[in-house]
């Protein structure tokens, strides 16, 4: 293959009417030793590489503008939006209900975090933190540290094969479905779930539920030592990751960054110990920090906190034991939504003694079934800002109520939004195959990025 | 900004029953708009308005950071302070912006060293301060939050920028731009960020629709989500 089918005619990044600035070289059909051999012979000092927006290592529709000297990146600059899907927007025009089933969508790979943090400052708004049963809170965190786990698998899977470990990724997506499987089990769906609604959860465990879990704990505890075996003394792993993507304490408080690159500083910020919400603070787990301030800390904390997960994990269980039978939503039957959900011949729905209630014992039912599934239920007017800590950093959610039915404004402060932002820092002077680890070391998910 | 944010030729949903007062709406009855009021009680009328002003004390924490902002920084005098549902919102002046966060950063007693998220709001309602600029800072060393809340006029929506004090605020500050069209003034480099570079119209504003089409289902026509009734 002749090299110069690898240079455009024209400059297809240029705007219509615009001049040909430089060169443009094209990856698709060709081999990447051309490329560099045509660049070569052309001795340019500088070349502008265009990573993304669909790169495998880019984790979503991430755009990485990169300016080289060589290998050496001279400058960064990530480009973000193209997963924007107006999930905030989409919210003011549904009910304060229906927007957990937006949000979740947003960082798809942590879904319960998203509607656990809205549904969190729903209730703030509400005025009703303190109403939630006991048992809501305990499923709340169970699902929250299992999807904590599956987040994190993703994060170091993916991180892994994007540097060549094949194998950390295909035992990381095993481990997470089988996580998978039980939050399908009890929420009806992979992910996506909208199963975290305000005032408590959409359903309890579902028969044998608790037997699953326990499948599942031991599961993990059989092969989540096989990360740490296959990683984190392998050189190859250690030489890809230690003392790359830097970012001291002084820089991640400059960016706000917070999660696990933070606590890679040994700044011990772990927003379920400082500031805890759904009952945090009556589990026994530590905060993982490490003091190496580079991605291989950042791993070795995401393993470690999967540990800690399984910990908690393993108090729910003991918990859900204890609180059969009590109620998972809150007793004021003007927000609960009645979603006595079963799973019948034609699949889930709502469950045969909840439909003869309203549609053959009670017209009060009946209406109270109808107005608060169309209409939803009015939250007083106010705003609130509630963080929690997601597997990827501070999770924040401001609400403001009009007083109606829908949220009048949400936003969401994404982690990986804030963090993307220290790209440049991480990684300008460095190599450019760093970039790919210091992009993974922070974990964003563009769902969530972009909203 | 004086043009239109388009596309303005469709009445947005955000125009409809709000009354031009400081407040949301003004309800009558016990009942959703729109439906027939048959309890007896439609002699009842409600103001929406947003929780006004709250005299300290507040309860530790929020007392010592109302009284160091107001000992340090004297601008800050008769300015509306709000404690509602355990948060503390402290409105500032825009043009004590810059002063203020820097103090909030810098003083040893206050030290929010994070500025977490700035989230814009509309209220096309409240007449010469329809954009509002909320900041939710955090200090890891007092382990505590406050709010900032900075209002400006549609017709002149310039704010300065925090960028200088908190630069992890500059992203966030790109997409307030974005979606409401608030211009920070001192921000490094303030374009779209989520939206396309050569978008028309900041989105998230009220006057903004949502857009979508009906949707048939079985002979029945689905009104889009800016169509459908609103019991707010």
């Amino acid at each position: 293959m002749s090299t110069s089918t690898h240079a455009a005619a024209e400059d297809i990044f240029a705007s219509p009417g615009e001049e040909r600035a430089d060169r443009v070289y094209l990856a698709q059909g060709g081999d990447w030793s051309d490329i560099a051999s045509e660049q070569a012979e052309r001795g340019d000092e500088t070349i502008v590489v265009n990573m993304g927006p669909q790169h495998p290592s880019t984790h979503g529709v991430l755009r990485l503008i990169l300016e080289m000297d060589g290998e050496t990146v001279t400058s960064i600059r990530p480009g973000i939006g193209f997963l924007h899907t107006g999930i905030e927007k989409n919210m003011e025009y549904r009910t304060w209900t229906q927007g957990v089933t937006f949000c979740t969508r947003m960082d798809y790979v942590a879904p319960l975090f998203n509607e656990a943090a809205y549904c969190l400052a729903v209730e703030k708004l509400l005025g009703i933190t303190d109403d939630i049963p006991e048992r809501a809170s305990i499923i709340r965190v169970l699902v929250m540290e299992l999807n904590r786990i599956a987040s994190h698998l993703i994060a170091i899977g993916t991180g892994g094969m994007e540097i060549g470990a094949l194998t950390v990724m295909t035992i990381g997506f095993r481990e997470r479905e089988m996580i998978l499987d039980f939050l399908e089990g009890l929420t009806g769906l992979r992910m996506n779930h909208a199963f975290i609604r305000p005032g408590g959860v959409a359903n309890d465990l579902p028969e044998g539920g608790l037997e699953h879990l326990r499948t599942v704990i031991d599961w993990l505890k059989k092969h989540l030592p096989e990360y740490a075996g296959f990683c984190d003394a392998n050189p190859i792993f250690k030489g890809r990751l230690e003392g790359v993507a830097r970012m001291d304490l002084t820089g991640c408080m400059m960016l706000g960054v917070t999660g696990p690159p933070l606590r890679a500083t040994g700044f011990d910020w772990d927003l379920r110990k400082q500031q805890p919400y759904c009952g945090y603070e009556t589990y026994d787990f530590k905060s993982i920090t490490w003091d190496t301030n580079d991605a291989y800390g950042r791993f070795r904390i995401r393993e470690d906190e999967m540990w800690e997960s399984l910990k908690i994990v393993e108090q729910c269980l003991e918990r859900l034991e204890r609180t059969q039978g009590m109620p998972v939503m809150v007793a004021d039957a003007k927000i609960a939504w009645p979603a006595q959900l079963s799973l019948g011949p034609d699949g889930q729905g709502n469950s045969n003694e909840h439909i003869k209630h309203i549609m053959g014992e009670s017209m009060e039912a009946l209406i109270h079934h109808f107005k608060i599934v169309t209409e939803g239920f009015k939250v007083p007017v106010g705003q609130v800002y509630q963080g929690i800590e997601s597997p990827k950093g501070e999770l924040g959610v401001h609400l403001v109520s009009d007083g109606g039915t829908r949220p009048y404004r949400a936003h969401f402060r994404d982690p990986g939004f804030n963090h993307l932002q220290a790209v440049p820092l991480m990684c300008e002077g460095g190599m450019m195959s760093d970039v790919v680890v210091a992009v993974a070391s922070l974990d964003p998910v563009l769902g969530g990025v972009d909203r | 900004m004086t043009e239109s944010n388009l596309p303005a030729e469709q009445p947005g949903h955000g125009e409809s029953g709000i009354a031009p007062t400081s407040g949301f709406a003004t309800r009558a009855g016990m009942w959703s708009a729109g439906s027939g009021d048959t309890s007896g009680y439609g002699g009842i009328r409600r103001t929406l308005e947003m929780p006004g002003q709250s005299e300290p004390p507040f309860g530790e924490p929020f007392d010592a950071i109302h009284s160091r902002a107001m000992e340090i920084l004297p601008a800050l005098q008769g300015t509306r302070v709000l404690f509602d549902r355990g948060e503390l919102t402290i409105h500032v002046d825009r043009a004590e912006l810059s002063a203020v966060v820097a103090k909030f950063r810098d003083d040893a007693y206050l030290r929010f060293e994070v500025c977490m998220s700035v989230s814009g709001v509309h209220y096309p309602q409240q007449t010469g301060a329809e954009l509002h600029v909320v900041y939710d800072l955090l200090s890891f060393t007092h382990n505590r939050r406050v709010r900032l809340e900075v209002s400006c006029p549609e017709s002149d929506p310039h704010v300065p920028s925090v960028v200088a004090t908190y630069p992890m605020a500059d992203w966030h500050e790109r997409e307030v731009w974005d979606m409401f069209g608030v211009i920070f003034d001192g921000h490094p480099a303030l374009t779209r960020i989520l939206m396309p570079d050569d978008w028309v119209g900041h989105p998230q504003r009220k006057d903004y629709p949502l857009g979508g089409v009906d949707v048939e289902y079985k002979g029945a026509w689905v009104p889009a989500p800016d169509n459908r009734r609103t019991y707010s």
